[in-house]
């Protein structure tokens, strides 16, 4: 029906386009001047078609079907109708049965529920497919009226295409007021919400030390301690932050100092592309090599000098994901290092220094706010990364500081609850929207403050 | 400085004291200089080869999934198994036990094998998928009922692996002195003169071989390496050895009994013991049986590319994942295309400069770096819980990642409209344009390329995204190759993700080979992206 629809749609979009065009060209051919071309009434035309039928689709699919499945609804004992659980199984056989997926037997409720179903979504299918084709006519016959010497059809297909425009940019805006609705009310459910068992405490769960979403599932597991305390994972996740950090915050600012300062250009044209394609490489792909490569290599090292290293170490995690980020860290500070204006460099080798002198004690101090924000981008890319530690760092959630023992983060964990089935009522599913609101809200400060010092730094020098 | 150089020395002396301390600051000057210059160096190269190690790492460890061995062997289409009534109509077909037929067509090419466990060993080196190709190719040719064909059946996983030659070193040494075998089958003892077995008992002692306390034998356990006889045609594997005598079990059947001249019978040593390999030492004999005889094959793996998952290693392939890939991206590809760009041209062009628009713009930057996983959570309960759409379909993870994507390509392509010289605008409107025209008929299409190559690059990006992916369902094992947009499917990545989970060394080796494959498209985008920006570029 959807293909039905959207044909309708373009072939009367086509029509308009024609009609009122080819209309306001045999006026102007009569001698009356047209203040818009005709292409423009055309236009005006199509946007009078599209936009109604758009709108009545959009609107229009979903109230049928749940007009449909509520008439349907009717048809079964007052018991299903109230009872949610059993009201979706009910409507869930209803659509199969519908669509003729269900073999074997039904019930005669279940096929009289899914005859009204069925009637129901014809007419109201046929309803809406009839409301389009003559809002779209409408709009056709009010652009065809609308063609005289006065009418500026242009301004108003201007006008129409402006609002497209704001809309498109405002949907950046929506994605994040989704972002935060979404996970907000979770969290805030997850936290206030009276109908939730075994909700911790804000307090609970920011300074609680013990982390385990796993719930009773049935009256003989009633032993299973749900706790949500939030340390271990922070401390995990900061830990192999950490790690990464040491590795790629030095190689990544000296490769940077290199290009910028010492490179040839010959050596740039063939160092930008490698860092290129590591900073492309897919997370996944880094996360195979880390749990496949990396882990048993260093739990080899380590036992061969005699250290006790988990199989899913937080090192060898922090190791590549450091790898990761060097690229992101280098090119951000290659940017900021060459944005420092040549006259400071003219001014130290004026008074003797060397290149490196230079380096250290102008070129850097000068840079030094975008690096600092480029660390900070790069610390909150590492926070949010979520293939790495899920292939190569662990489940366990202990509270500890050793980069040799198995450790869980705060996307490990998001990923390990919301994957597979998941009811939306329980306090374990909420807590992974909590955890979300954390990471969220963290990341969004770190690029804030560092989008800030960058913006600052820039304007002392232009 | 001058003052711990002060000395009441004559001006010269003082001078040249000078002059050298002044040297000897210098050097370490330029010492230092040195050395900052090797570290910058050095951690550029440190880069590089994490990225050369990276990548040798993952296609050497793709290399075996490219090929696959087949066993040709001659396959009797029995009608009695495949079409006893002589219907010959497609659900019969569809439905017969080609297993049967594989089976008997293995059995046969390795006749004489008796008791349970040696057939079960010797037909379960065929893949499942074997059958399922006999089948193929008799519902597309029935004709072919009651002949007998040559094709070639897929082995399993553990004999491709054994083949590729990642288990088990052997070693081969010609008999010294005439041996003389008691059976053809079953357990037979090899008899031969004082000290035909006295270097084998001298190994097995240093192996630390358990001695029988009846007969003073050693004993070969499964955790010792495998010692095999080759002698008239058939294969005994040795189970004790006294210096004079050896027992064992046939694995393969000997054509005759008795006396085998010094020299025509071997001792093979397969070095890794038989609890530590995924072939027993029948399926191997059986292998070689078969490799002696010729039929053995290696082609390349086509079917990694034209098949979709499957919980079998040998089976498994990435054409579903391949398919969701490329709806997933479509979707991506329809959505954030046009929205990001009309957005850049509202932002770059249209927008007045008041607080709103700096909202969107502070905005769009820091959704550029929100976490992935956070988009994962706005699908999961704005698409799937608010809106009610399928789960696991290409259409909500397009969704999902056009959102991921969308300010990477408002940022590119505002980057490309500002490069557009105003003279051009200036001059659409010196010429009576209007804004939107001059925007749409003149800056617009000498943005483009620009705009391409930031699409590209985004696309890129969205193909190796997982961690949102996971969250909306999209790892659920799906065999089938998704035909719709709202169909289950799932996505190179994921595939990836789910893939390296799997204990199984074939398994392994198919996950590196996806990613090669993943790599491929990526190094394409990301090539277009680089020869679209050379070619198109302009300088105003």
């Amino acid at each position: 029906m959807t293909v039905v629809y959207f044909s309708a749609l373009a072939l009367l979009t086509v029509t308009a386009y024609f009609l009122a065009s080819s209309h306001s060209a045999a006026v102007s051919a009569r001698g009356q001047r047209l203040h818009s071309l005709p292409a423009y009434h055309g236009l005006l035309a199509v946007s009078l078609v599209i936009a109604p039928m758009l709108i009545l689709w959009v609107i229009g699919t979903p109230l049928i079907s749940n007009l449909a499945l509520s008439n349907a609804l009717n048809l079964f004992p007052t018991d299903v109708q109230t009872d949610s659980l059993k009201s979706g199984t009910a409507l869930r056989d209803v659509q199969s049965f519908a669509a003729g997926q269900r073999s074997g037997e039904a019930s005669d409720v279940l096929r009289s529920a899914a005859d009204t179903y069925s009637t129901w979504m014809t007419t109201g299918t046929y309803a809406l497919l009839a409301a389009g084709i003559a809002a779209a006519l409408l709009g056709i016959g009010t652009s065809l009226r609308l063609v005289s010497p006065t009418f500026r059809a242009r301004t108003h297909f201007e006008r129409f295409v402006r609002i497209i425009l704001i809309a498109c940019a405002g949907v950046a805006v929506l994605t994040t007021i989704g972002i935060v609705a979404s996970v907000l009310t979770e969290t805030l459910r997850f936290f206030f919400d009276p109908n939730i068992k075994g909700r911790p405490g804000v307090l609970d769960f920011l300074f609680g030390t013990e982390w385990n979403p796993q719930q009773a599932m049935r009256a003989d597991q009633g032993d299973i301690k749900s706790a949500y305390g939030f340390l271990p994972l922070l401390t995990g996740t900061l830990l192999i932050t950490f790690i990464a950090m040491c590795l790629a915050g030095p190689l990544g600012l000296l490769s940077a100092i290199y290009l910028a300062e010492y490179a040839t250009p010959q050596i740039r044209r063939y160092a930008k592309p490698v860092l290129e394609i590591l900073a492309g490489i897919p997370t996944v792909v880094l996360g195979f090599f880390a749990a496949l490569t990396v882990a048993p290599m260093i739990r080899g090292y380590g036992e061969a000098i005699g250290l006790d290293v988990a199989s899913e170490s937080a090192l060898a995690a922090g190791l590549v994901m450091g790898m990761m980020i060097i690229p992101f860290i280098s090119s951000l500070s290659d940017d900021v290092i060459n944005a420092v204006p040549q006259s400071l460099r003219d001014g130290a080798y004026a008074l003797g220094a060397t290149k490196s002198e230079a380096i250290k004690q102008v070129v850097l101090p000068a840079a030094l706010p975008g690096v600092v924000s480029a660390f900070m981008l790069a610390i909150s890319r590492a926070i949010g990364e979520t293939m790495i530690v899920v292939m190569a760092a662990g489940l366990a959630a202990k509270l500890t500081l050793n980069p040799l023992d198995a450790v869980t983060t705060i996307t490990v964990q998001i990923k390990t609850i919301l994957v597979g089935d998941q009811e939306f009522d329980s306090a374990k599913t909420l807590a992974a929207f909590a955890l979300g609101f954390v990471l969220f809200f963290v990341t969004l400060v770190l690029n804030i403050i560092a989008l800030r010092i960058v913006r600052k730094y820039r304007e002392q020098y232009d | 400085m001058t003052d711990t150089l002060a000395s009441p020395n004559s001006a010269p002396q003082r001078r040249q004291l000078k002059a050298d301390a002044a040297a000897a600051l210098l050097k370490r000057r330029y010492a230092s200089e040195r050395l900052f210059k090797v570290l910058g160096l050095g951690a550029l190269l440190l880069t590089a080869s994490f990225l050369v190690i990276l990548l040798t790492n993952i296609v050497t460890k793709s290399i075996p999934a490219f090929s696959e061995h087949v066993v040709n062997l001659d396959v009797v289409i029995d009608p009695k198994v495949v079409d006893p009534e002589g219907k010959r109509d497609s659900a019969t077909l569809l439905a017969a036990d080609y297993a049967s037929l594989t089976r008997a067509a293995i059995m046969s090419a390795i006749p004489g094998i008796e008791g349970r466990n040696p057939r079960r060993a010797l037909t379960s080196l065929l893949s499942s998928g074997a059958a399922d190709d006999l089948r193929e190719r008799v519902v597309a040719d029935p004709s072919i009922i009651g002949t007998t064909i040559k094709m070639p059946l897929l082995f399993s996983d553990d004999v491709d692996l054994y083949l590729k030659g990642s288990s088990s070193v052997t070693s081969q040494e010609n008999g010294s002195s005439d041996l003389t075998a008691s059976d053809v089958k079953g357990d037979i003892t090899l008899t031969g003169a004082e000290g035909t077995f006295a270097k084998l008992v001298a190994q097995l002692e240093s192996e630390n071989a358990e001695v029988s306390p009846e007969t003073g034998a050693r004993l070969l356990t499964p955790l010792l390496p495998s010692r095999l006889i080759e002698i008239n045609g058939g294969l005994v594997k040795l189970a004790s050895v006294t210096p004079t005598t050896a027992t064992g079990t046939t694995l393969i059947p000997l054509t005759s009994s008795g006396v085998a001249k010094a020299g025509s019978w071997q001792l093979d040593t397969y070095a890794q013991p038989e609890s530590r390999r995924k072939s027993s030492d029948q399926d191997i004999a059986f292998i070689e049986t078969l490799r002696d005889k010729g039929a053995i094959e290696r082609n390349f793996n086509w079917r990694f590319f034209t098949s979709g998952d499957s919980r079998e290693a040998e089976l498994a392939g990435i054409r579903g994942a391949l398919v969701g890939t490329a709806w997933t991206l479509l979707v991506t590809l329809i959505i954030c295309l046009p929205i990001g760009v009309l957005a850049a041209i509202y932002l770059e062009e249209f927008a007045p400069k008041n607080k709103l628009t700096d909202i969107i713009e502070v905005n769009i930057n820091n959704l550029a770096a929100v976490p992935s996983i956070v988009f994962g959570l706005l699908g999961l309960s704005v698409f799937l819980n608010f809106f009610g759409l399928p789960r696991s379909a290409p259409l909500v993870g397009g969704l999902v990642l056009a959102l991921l994507v969308l300010p990477t390509i408002i940022i590119a392509s505002r980057a490309a409209i500002k490069a557009v010289p105003p003279s051009i605008r200036e001059a659409a409107i010196g010429l009576g344009a209007s804004h939107q025209q001059a925007v749409f008929h003149h800056v617009l299409p000498l943005a483009m390329p620009g705009i391409m190559t930031g699409t590209i690059i985004g696309m890129a990006h969205a193909l190796g995204e997982t961690a949102p992916l996971l969250m909306i369902g999209m790892i659920a094992f799906i065999v089938d190759v998704p035909d719709t947009m709202t169909d289950a499917a799932t996505v190179l990545p994921v595939q990836i993700f789910l893939w390296s989970d799997l204990p199984e060394a074939a398994f392994q080796q198919r996950t590196a080979a996806a990613i090669v494959v993943l790599l491929g498209f990526l190094f394409l985008m990301n090539g277009a992206a680089i020869w679209l920006r050379n070619k198109f570029e302009r300088r105003w």
